[in-house]
C-alpha cells in the first residue's frame, strides 16, 4: 500500500462556483422562509398545537442522525484498525461536522424564539435530555474538529487513534441522546421505548454511509480523481449490513408493540389505518429505504455499477426521511389515549388523528439545512486537503500490490 | 514602516470615532412623558431609575413569577405600574403603542440603541386604554352587574 | 427559629383571614382563604394547590369555565382552532362499551412530577413551591418539547402576534403557555376564574383548595369520596383530580 497523498480540490471551475451559488441561493431561500415564519408566527406553517414538531424537525433529526453515522468510516479505520478505510477518514469526519451543522441550523431557525439562542446555551436544566443534547452537539464539534486536526497534522498524528476512540464513543452517546428525545416521552404511545436509542444508532449507520457514498462518488467524479472498486465494494457491503440491521430494529420495535395490548392502537394506526403514515411506512421506509436497496446491493450483475450504488444511496436517504417522518409526525398524529375505553371529542382535537400538511417555507427551511451541510463540505474541500488524490485500487487496497 | 502604519491607523481610529459622535448630535433627545398630577412620584429618583430600572423590574419579575410575591405597595416595582404612569395619550388623544417612537419606553431605548422584547408579551399601554372584544361571558357578567346594581337601588 | 416565627405568624394571619372573611360575607365559600399568605412572602410547599372536578355535576354543553378562562386571560382566537390557544377545554366522553356519557373540563393537571418540567432544556417550564406548574416566558425558546412531553395536551404554542394582553396573562408569539391555575388570583387569596364561574353558574362541579391541608374542603372531600387522576399509570401525582370517571 502506497503512502496516501491528500490534496485540496482546485475549485476554480464554473461548475464549482455554480454549485456554491446554487447552495448559497438555497440557504438564502431558507433564511427568507425563517424570516417569514418568525415574522408571522408559526400559524403560517403546517404545525399546530396537535402536530407541534413538523417538517423542519424531520430534516433536522435526519441530518443529526446522519451526522453521527457519517463518522463511522473514520471510526472503522482508527478504532477498529481497518486500513482500507483510513484514506476516507478525513472526509468522513468533515461530513459528520457539516451534517450536524446543517441539522442544528434548521432546528435553531424553527424555534419560536431563535433570537434567544443565548438563553439556550446559558441556562441548562440538567434533567432535560434536550439540554444534554446541546452539550453533546457542542462537544461533537470540538472532538471531531480535534480529530480532523490529529489526522492532518503530522506532529499530532500519533494521537489520532485515541481521539478517534473518544469521537466514536461520543457519537454513540450523541445518537443515544437524539433517540432519547423520543425514548423519554412517556406521554405518547409511539415513543416511550428504550429501543429508540439503539434504533437511532443503527439508523444513523445507514443514513450516514449513504450520504457519505454519494458525496464521495460525486467529488471524485467531478474532480476527475480515481476511485477504485476495492474501496467502493467494501463500503457497499457495509451499507448492506447497515440497511439489514435497520430493518431488523424496525421489526423488533413493531413486533414488541404488537405484543403489548396498550400499543395495539398506535400499531394499527402506523401499520394499516394511518393513511399517509402507513404508506410512508410500507412504501417509503420498508420498500424504498430497506428491501429495494438490499436487493440491489446483493443483486448479481450490478455489483460494480456506480450508478446503481448512487441510486441505492439515494433510496436509503429517501427511505430514511420517510422513516423519520413516520416517527416524528406519525407519532404525534396518533391521538394520546387519556381515557381508555372512551370515545373522546373536544374543541381541542382530543381523540382525533392530527392533521398535518407541511407548507412550502417549512420544506424550504429543511432543504436549506441540507444545503448548509453540502456548502460546508464543498468549501472545506477547497480550503483544506480532505480528499486523497487517488483512491485507485493500487493505492487504496492493502492487498492490491501483490 | 511601523510608524507609518501607526499613523494611518490612528487617523482611521479618529475618523471612526467622529461618526457616532455626529450621529448622537443629529438624534434629538427623546421627549418623554412626565407623569402629571400633584404628589405623583416615581418609586425611585429619576436618575436612579434611568440607570437601574431594568434591575428593579427584573428582580421583581422573578419574585413575582417564581415565588408568587405580588406586593402591591406604593414602593414595589412592576412593569405594569411603569406603563400606567408613563404611557398616556398624546395631544391628539392617541395612546402610543410600542411601534411608535412616542411610546415612553421606545423613545429612550431607541435613543440608546437598546432593543427590548418586553412588549412581545406584555401590554404596552395601561389596561384602561385597551379596548377588548367583549366575549359572551363578559356580556353576561355586565348584564348581571347592571341587574345587581338595580336591585341594590330598588332596595334603597 | 425564624421558621417557627414565620409559621406562627402565618397561622395567626390565616386565622385572622378566616375570621375577617366570614364576617364580611357569610354564606359564601371562603375556605380557600385559610391559606392567606402575606403578599410579600414567597409561596411555600406547605401548600399544594389542587382542584377536584365532579364530572356528574359538570353540565354537558356548558362552557362557563372555558369562557371565564378566556375572558380572564384575554385569550382571543384568530379563527384558527388548530393553532389557537386553549388553557382549558371541555371534553366529551362516551364509553364505548356502555354508551355512558361524561363531560369534563381538562386543563394543565399541575403534576407533582411534571414531564414538561423534566424535558424543558432551559428551565422555562417550572413548578412553583405550591405545586402550580408555569412557563417562564422570559426564557422559553419555543422548542415545544414540553408539548411533546405533556400527556394531557395541556399546552399551547403562541402561533401569532399578540397585542393588548391582560395583566393576568402576559403572552407572546413564539412561546408556550398553559393554564396558570390563575396564580394572579390565588396569590391574592382568590380562586381560579374557571372555578368561580362554575360556582356562579350554580353547577359547583369544580372545587379548588389546598391538598396539603387536611381540613380544607377539597382534602375532606377527597378523603371521603376519593378522586381519580387522569393517566394515573404515569404516577405523576396530578394536582387536578376527577370524580365520576
Amino acid at each position: 500500500m502506497k503512502k496516501i497523498e491528500y490534496t485540496k480540490i482546485k475549485g476554480h471551475s464554473i461548475p464549482y462556483y455554480g454549485l456554491l451559488a446554487g447552495l448559497g441561493f438555497t440557504i438564502l431561500l431558507g433564511l427568507l422562509s425563517t424570516w417569514y415564519m418568525e415574522h408571522n408566527g408559526h400559524h403560517v406553517t403546517g404545525m399546530t398545537n396537535q402536530i407541534v414538531w413538523g417538517m423542519p424537525h424531520v430534516f433536522a433529526i435526519f441530518l443529526i442522525i446522519a451526522a453521527s453515522g457519517a463518522l463511522n468510516v473514520a471510526s472503522i479505520a482508527s478504532v477498529f484498525g481497518k486500513k482500507i478505510y483510513d484514506p476516507l477518514s478525513r472526509l468522513s469526519a468533515l461530513l459528520a461536522l457539516a451534517l450536524l451543522a446543517g441539522g442544528l441550523v434548521v432546528l435553531l431557525l424553527d424555534l419560536g424564539r431563535p433570537d434567544r439562542l443565548i438563553v439556550a446555551i446559558t441556562k441548562y436544566n440538567f434533567k432535560s435530555i434536550f439540554a444534554w443534547n446541546i452539550i453533546l452537539y457542542t462537544g461533537f464539534f470540538g472532538i471531531v474538529g480535534a480529530y480532523i486536526w490529529m489526522m492532518m497534522d503530522h506532529n499530532m498524528y500519533k494521537f489520532k487513534k485515541k481521539v478517534g476512540l473518544v469521537a466514536f464513543v461520543w457519537r454513540l452517546v450523541l445518537t443515544t441522546g437524539t433517540g432519547s428525545i423520543f425514548g423519554f416521552l412517556v406521554a405518547r404511545s409511539a415513543y416511550d421505548a428504550a429501543l429508540m436509542a439503539p434504533m437511532f444508532i443503527v439508523m444513523s449507520f445507514g443514513f450516514g454511509l449513504a450520504i457519505f457514498l454519494l458525496v464521495l462518488m460525486a467529488s471524485y467524479n467531478w474532480t476527475g480523481r480515481e476511485l477504485g472498486d476495492a474501496v467502493v465494494a467494501r463500503l457497499r457491503n457495509l451499507l448492506g449490513v447497515f440497511v439489514a440491521a435497520s430493518l431488523y430494529f424496525t421489526i423488533v420495535y413493531h413486533v414488541t408493540n404488537l405484543y403489548i395490548t396498550e400499543h395495539h392502537g398506535v400499531e394499527k394506526f402506523i401499520l394499516s389505518d394511518g393513511g399517509i403514515y402507513t404508506n410512508l411506512f410500507w412504501v417509503g421506509q420498508v420498500l424504498i429505504g430497506g428491501l429495494l436497496p438490499l436487493a440491489l446491493i446483493y443483486a448479481p450483475g450490478v455489483r460494480t455499477c456506480r450508478k446503481t450504488l448512487g441510486a441505492i444511496s439515494t433510496m436509503i436517504i429517501i427511505g430514511g426521511m420517510c422513516q423519520v417522518y413516520v416517527i416524528v409526525i406519525g407519532g404525534q398524529a396518533y391521538p394520546m389515549e387519556l381515557f381508555p375505553g372512551y370515545e373522546v371529542s373536544s374543541s381541542f382535537f382530543d381523540g382525533v388523528v392530527g392533521q398535518y400538511s407541511p407548507t412550502l417555507p417549512e420544506v424550504v427551511l429543511g432543504v436549506s439545512g441540507m444545503a448548509v451541510s453540502l456548502l460546508l463540505v464543498t468549501f472545506a474541500m477547497k480550503a483544506l486537503a480532505f480528499l486523497p488524490s487517488s483512491l485507485a485500487d493500487s493505492v487504496a487496497d492493502p492487498h492490491a500490490a501483490k | 514602516m511601523t510608524k507609518r502604519f501607526l499613523r494611518i491607523s490612528l487617523i482611521f481610529t479618529g475618523l471612526i470615532m467622529l461618526f457616532p459622535a455626529q450621529g448622537i448630535a443629529d438624534t434629538p433627545f427623546p421627549s418623554i412623558h412626565e407623569p402629571e398630577g400633584e404628589g405623583v412620584k416615581c418609586v425611585k429618583d429619576e436618575d436612579e431609575m434611568r440607570r437601574n430600572h431594568m434591575n428593579y423590574i427584573l428582580h421583581q419579575r422573578d419574585k413575582t413569577m417564581r415565588e408568587g410575591v405580588r406586593a402591591e405597595s406604593d414602593s414595589s416595582y412592576s412593569l405594569a405600574k411603569c406603563i400606567n404612569c408613563h404611557v398616556q395619550p398624546n395631544d391628539k388623544g392617541e395612546v402610543p403603542t410600542h411601534d411608535s417612537k412616542e411610546h415612553f419606553c421606545v423613545a429612550c431605548h431607541q435613543y440608546a440603541s437598546v432593543q427590548i422584547d418586553c412588549f412581545e408579551c406584555h401590554a404596552d399601554r395601561p389596561q384602561k386604554y385597551i379596548k377588548r372584544d367583549q366575549s359572551p361571558r363578559a356580556l353576561k357578567q355586565q348584564l348581571k352587574e347592571v341587574l345587581d346594581a338595580k336591585d341594590m337601588g330598588d332596595a334603597q | 427559629m425564624s421558621d417557627q416565627i414565620n409559621d406562627s405568624r402565618r397561622s395567626f394571619l390565616s386565622k385572622a383571614a378566616i375570621a375577617g372573611s366570614i364576617t364580611i360575607a357569610p354564606g359564601v365559600f371562603l375556605h380557600q382563604t385559610a391559606h392567606a399568605k402575606p403578599d410579600d412572602q414567597a409561596v411555600s410547599n406547605d401548600t399544594r394547590w389542587g382542584m377536584l372536578i365532579d364530572t356528574d355535576k359538570c353540565a354537558k354543553g356548558c362552557t362557563g369555565c372555558v369562557d371565564a378562562c378566556n375572558n380572564e386571560h384575554g385569550l382571543t382566537g384568530f379563527g384558527r382552532p388548530e393553532t389557537d390557544t386553549q388553557y382549558i377545554r371541555k371534553v366529551s366522553l362516551v364509553e364505548k362499551q356502555t354508551g355512558h356519557e361524561i363531560s369534563l373540563p381538562l386543563m394543565c393537571q399541575h403534576c407533582e412530577n411534571p414531564p414538561c418540567v423534566d424535558v424543558c432544556p432551559t428551565g422555562a417550564s417550572f413548578k412553583r413551591e405550591d405545586g402550580i406548574v408555569l412557563v417562564d416566558k422570559h426564557i422559553c425558546i419555543g422548542c415545544r418539547y414540553c408539548m411533546m412531553a405533556c400527556p394531557y395536551k395541556a399546552r399551547s404554542f403562541v402561533h401569532e402576534n399578540i397585542e393588548d394582553q391582560t395583566l393576568s396573562a402576559p403572552r407572546g408569539k413564539g412561546t408556550v403557555e398553559s393554564c396558570t391555575m390563575c396564580t394572579h388570583r390565588v396569590d391574592k387569596d382568590g380562586i381560579p376564574a374557571c372555578v368561580e364561574a362554575c360556582t356562579e353558574d350554580d353547577h359547583n362541579a369544580m372545587l379548588f383548595g389546598d391538598l396539603n391541608d387536611p381540613d380544607s374542603e377539597i382534602s375532606k372531600e377527597l378523603k371521603k369520596h376519593g378522586g381519580k387522576q387522569i393517566r394515573a399509570d404515569l404516577q405523576l401525582n396530578t394536582g387536578v383530580r376527577y370524580q365520576g370517571l
